[in-house]
Order: C-alpha cells, then sequence, then structure tokens
C-alpha cells in the first residue's frame, strides 16, 4: 500500500497542479464556442476533442477541475473543522451536552447523505456555495464522532490528570492538550473522505444541483454531454475518467495514511 | 418537515417556470391560487404538516396527481432494481472478499482490493454510461433504457450494484481476517476438522454480522444511487422520479421523494437491527 500511497499523491499533486496553471497546459478558452469544430475527436489540435458547441474539453476539464476539487477541499475544511469542535465538546464535557450533540450526530447519519444533499441544495439558491454547504451538512457528523472517540480516550490519559493537577483551566486542557493530539487523526479521516466529498459534488452537479452553466464541473459535463454518448463518446469519458482518478487517488492515500498509522477510524 | 419550509422561501418561481416567462399575467395568478402559492409562507407550511398528517406528500405542480399515488405506483421498480443490484453484489461481494482474505497478501488480493477501492471510486452515472455504452451501443445486447422486463432491468442492476460490490467484499475481507485470530479457529484446526469446513463454516458465518450492516447501508447507497442510475437508464422508479421533480422544480415531488427516501432508509436500518439480534445472540436490544 505505501508505493500506491506516494503514487496517489503524485497523481493528485499532477491533477490540481495543472488546475491550478490551466492556462498554460492547454491554450483555448473554456468557455468559446467554436461553431467549426462542433464534436471534433481527439486529435492534435484538441487533445481530448470537442463538445457540442466546439468548446475544447482539455481546457473544460482543467478549469472544472478547479471547481470540483476545490469544493471538495472546502467541504473538507469545513467539516474536519465543525466535526473538530463538535467532537471536542461532546467528549470533554460529556453528559448532557454529549447526548445532544451525538443525538444530532445519529440524526444526520440517519439520513441517505445524497438525499440530503439534494434537498438542501434545492433550499438554497443554486450554486458553488450551496454546493459547499450541502456536503458540509452532511459531512461533519463522521467526523464528529470520531473526534469524540478519540476525546473518549485522550482525557483519561495521564497528562491530562498531571495537567488538571497542576491547575490548568478546562479550556487549556481542551485546546493545548487534547486538541493537538486529535489533529493526525483528524487528518486521516480527511483523506478517506474526500474521494466521497468529490464523489458528493459530482452527482450533485450531474444533477444539475452545482455549479450553473457556462461554468463546468466535470459531473455537469457528463450530464451536458451524455445525449452524445452514442455519436461522441468522448465527451463523456474524459470528464469521468477525471472523476474516477481522483476520488481512487485519494481513496488509496486515505487507505494508506491509515494503514501507516495503524488507527481505528471507525470511532 | 425543517426543510420544506426553507424550500418556500427560496428564490426561483414554479409557477413561472411552468408557464413559461411570458404568461398573460392572469394565468399565473389563477395556477398561483390552485397550488397555494398565493398564501403566505406560515399558511403554506401548516398546510402541508396537515397532509404529512394525514400521510400525503400534496399533488405535483405538473400532473397535479397525487405525489403519494406516484409514489406507491413507482416503488415497486426502484424496489425490483435495489433486489436486482443487490442479487448481483452479494454473492460477488462476498466471495471477493472470502478469496481476497484466505488469499491474503497474494497478487489475487491485491487484485480484488485494488478493483474494489476502484469500484468505490467510480461514479455509478459514469460506470452507468460506460456500461450502456459497451452492451447497448456497441455489442447491442440489451436495450440502452426503459422499463419493462429483466433485459431493461439487467445493467441498471449491475451498475447500481458496483460500489455496493466493492464495499461488501472490503468488509468481508476485513471480518474474516478478524474472525481468523479467535481461539475458537486454533480450536477447530487442533481438533482436526477440515480446512475447508472451517472456512466455510466457522469464519463465514462468523464474518456475517458486520456484513449485515454493511448490506443495510448498501439500501442506503441504493436510493442514494438510484437517482443517477435510474436517470441514466430512463428506469420509472422513484430516483428518476427525484430527478423529474429536481429539474421542473415540482417542490411537493422532491419533497416526498426525500422524505419517503429517508423513512424508507430508517426503517431498513431497523430491520437491520433486528437482524442483528437473531444472528448474535450477545447483542441485545435496549
Amino acid at each position: 500500500m505505501k508505493t500506491a500511497g506516494i503514487i496517489s499523491l503524485a497523481v493528485l499533486v499532477v491533477i490540481s497542479l495543472s488546475s491550478l496553471l490551466a492556462p498554460l497546459v492547454s491554450g483555448y478558452d473554456p468557455d468559446m464556442i467554436d461553431l467549426e469544430s462542433l464534436r471534433e475527436p481527439p486529435g492534435v489540435r484538441h487533445p481530448l476533442g470537442t463538445d457540442n458547441k466546439g468548446r475544447d474539453i482539455l481546457s473544460r476539464i482543467l478549469y472544472g477541475g478547479r471547481i470540483s476539487i476545490g469544493i471538495a477541499l472546502t467541504a473538507a475544511i469545513f467539516s474536519m473543522t465543525i466535526g473538530l469542535a463538535i467532537g471536542l465538546c461532546s467528549g470533554y464535557f460529556g453528559g448532557k451536552i454529549d447526548a445532544a450533540l451525538m443525538a444530532l450526530v445519529d440524526l444526520v447519519l440517519s439520513f441517505p447523505s445524497l438525499l440530503l444533499a439534494i434537498g438542501i441544495s434545492i433550499i438554497l439558491p443554486q450554486g458553488i456555495y450551496t454546493v459547499v454547504i450541502a456536503i458540509v451538512s452532511v459531512g461533519w457528523a463522521s467526523f464528529a464522532r470520531l473526534i469524540r472517540g478519540n476525546v473518549l480516550v485522550l482525557r483519561e490519559a495521564s497528562y491530562v490528570e498531571a495537567a488538571k493537577s497542576i491547575g490548568c483551566s478546562r479550556l487549556r486542557i481542551l485546546f493545548a492538550h487534547l486538541m493537538p493530539q486529535c489533529i493526525p487523526v483528524l487528518l486521516v479521516m480527511t483523506g478517506l473522505r474526500m474521494g466521497g466529498f468529490i464523489l458528493t459534488e459530482a452527482s450533485l452537479s450531474f444533477l444539475g444541483l452545482g455549479a450553473q452553466p457556462p461554468v463546468a464541473t466535470w459531473g455537469s459535463m457528463i450530464n451536458a454531454n451524455r445525449a452524445y454518448l452514442a455519436s461522441a463518446p468522448w465527451m463523456v469519458f474524459s470528464p469521468g475518467v477525471m472523476i474516477a482518478a481522483t476520488a481512487l487517488c485519494f481513496n488509496v492515500l486515505g487507505d494508506a495514511l491509515r494503514d501507516r498509522y495503524g488507527m481505528n477510524t471507525k470511532g | 418537515m425543517l426543510t420544506f419550509t426553507l424550500t418556500k422561501a427560496l428564490p426561483g418561481d414554479p409557477v413561472l417556470s411552468m408557464v413559461g416567462e411570458r404568461a398573460q399575467p392572469e394565468v399565473v395568478e389563477k395556477i398561483r391560487r390552485e397550488i397555494g402559492a398565493d398564501k403566505n409562507v406560515t399558511e403554506q407550511y401548516l398546510g402541508y404538516v396537515g397532509l404529512l398528517l394525514k400521510g400525503e406528500f400534496g399533488r405535483s405542480y405538473y400532473t397535479n396527481r397525487k405525489v403519494f399515488d406516484d409514489l406507491v405506483a413507482k416503488f415497486p421498480n426502484t424496489f425490483k432494481l435495489a433486489l436486482g443490484a443487490m442479487a448481483i453484489a452479494l454473492p460477488v461481494g462476498l466471495f471477493f472478499g472470502f478469496i481476497s482474505a484466505i488469499r491474503k497478501d497474494t497478487l489475487t488480493d491485491r487484485i480484488i482490493s485494488t478493483v474494489s477501492v476502484t469500484g468505490l471510486s467510480v461514479p455509478v452515472f459514469w460506470s452507468g454510461l460506460l456500461i450502456m455504452y459497451l452492451f447497448s451501443l456497441q455489442l447491442k445486447l440489451l436495450p440502452p433504457s426503459g422499463t419493462g422486463d429483466i433485459r431493461f432491468l439487467i445493467l441498471p442492476a449491475l451498475t447500481l450494484s458496483l460500489p455496493a460490490l466493492a464495499t461488501l467484499s472490503r468488509i468481508t475481507r476485513t471480518a474474516i481476517l478478524e474472525v481468523c485470530g479467535m481461539p475458537f479457529i486454533t480450536t477447530a484446526r487442533a481438533k482436526g476438522i477440515s480446512e475447508s469446513k472451517i472456512r466455510f463454516i466457522h469464519m463465514l458465518k462468523n464474518a456475517l454480522i458486520p456484513v449485515v450492516t454493511v448490506i443495510g447501508l448498501d439500501f442506503a447507497s441504493y436510493l442514494n444511487g438510484a437517482v443517477l442510475t435510474e436517470t441514466i437508464f430512463g428506469w420509472d422508479g422513484i430516483g428518476r422520479f427525484t430527478m423529474e421533480g429536481i429539474i421542473k422544480r415540482d417542490y411537493p415531488v422532491i419533497m416526498g421523494c426525500v422524505i419517503s427516501g429517508t423513512v424508507i432508509f430508517v426503517l431498513i436500518n431497523l430491520l437491520v437491527d433486528i437482524i442483528y439480534h437473531y444472528l448474535d445472540p450477545r447483542i441485545r436490544i435496549r
């Protein structure tokens, strides 16, 4: 798994960098309509072909990658932070706070995630931020549960007792002693969940609930182009390869990190 | 229900998207009155809660049919699809996981692990299109889309089964490896019970407990995946109904689908807990 993890990381770096540096990789404007070259198969001029409006697919994939990966990353950061805060409170304070917060976690986890995300995306005005909110409102729960489980174990540790006995305040114990200990497990969990976030973003934008046209995302490209599956399959293949490759690399990387640090992420 | 209150507050007028931007104002007003959009949000919400209490979801803005009736009519199709997917995922996933565990760290194990992590990473709406491209458009073996007999069912069921298959095989592998280290396996070996009997009876049976949970959770992923898979294959179930609702901003339909999907999901989880109890008497239902 070790080599696989490193390869995945390398592939992810390549995908992210080429998305960030999209103008250098592909000379075409992703939204430029070129009626002279409609549905051109992959070739020298357009390495991945063009779509039904003559737009360069490579460019659209690269610029779309900024949005797809950007949304997944932002969602991961928010889910992590919220999950960490709630998990810390729940695990450390215990009692009624714990019971209430964990009931909320159970409630969120008892929804089918995509249906919940769909529900949220139709409530808010459509766009990128809504997708982030939809993913985060489902995503934070598993982080919270994991961190809580960790804190429950950690707070019995002797160094916490030592800190208490020299008179550290509860907040100090929480933030200076417990929180840093949770960071590694949090990062592993993020690695494991990023693949899922990429897929949720792709599914929502496939359903038309993500970033709105003409902005391209991987999911929306597949939805827009699937009518041409028979005549121009390349229009559907390449965005899907990007989603699958990115999600796969995050999953493999997450597995590798978990194995490396021998962590139990079940929470 | 919370979701619904907010749905009502959102911009984007369903009436306008129904009749088009250039419709006559009188027509718009008339329809608005019919679907109750002229009342304020509180009244609409109370009305909706009242409907829910009666076990209804209101009427579709478009077809004016009761959402509940449509859901009931479409449910068997989704159920068929989920069963079909389960029929593929269960045996194959168990088999892969089992082989992978007893051949741990061999090439076979590595190939299966790679395949299953890939299965988890490929979006179903894309794998569905690839499967359709290969089997319907290139090989012309099966119809690309529609609802009907088993020929229409195979491709969407296959698509829907892929992620479930992957999860199942991973969990089965872990579960069997965990059981392998248990003292009772050593005892069985010491008693001279044949290795194949140990594998199939002692290991597999005890590994089934975590697997049952996953099957329950997989049903959730079927509900998620059904929205995407049914859309692609034009399978007339709840999933496609949801997608059509989304496109037309037909809120009673969307809410009906989301709520009923959640209820089904919770019921399945309850069922799993009960089955659990029978499989492992150590677990007591409180």
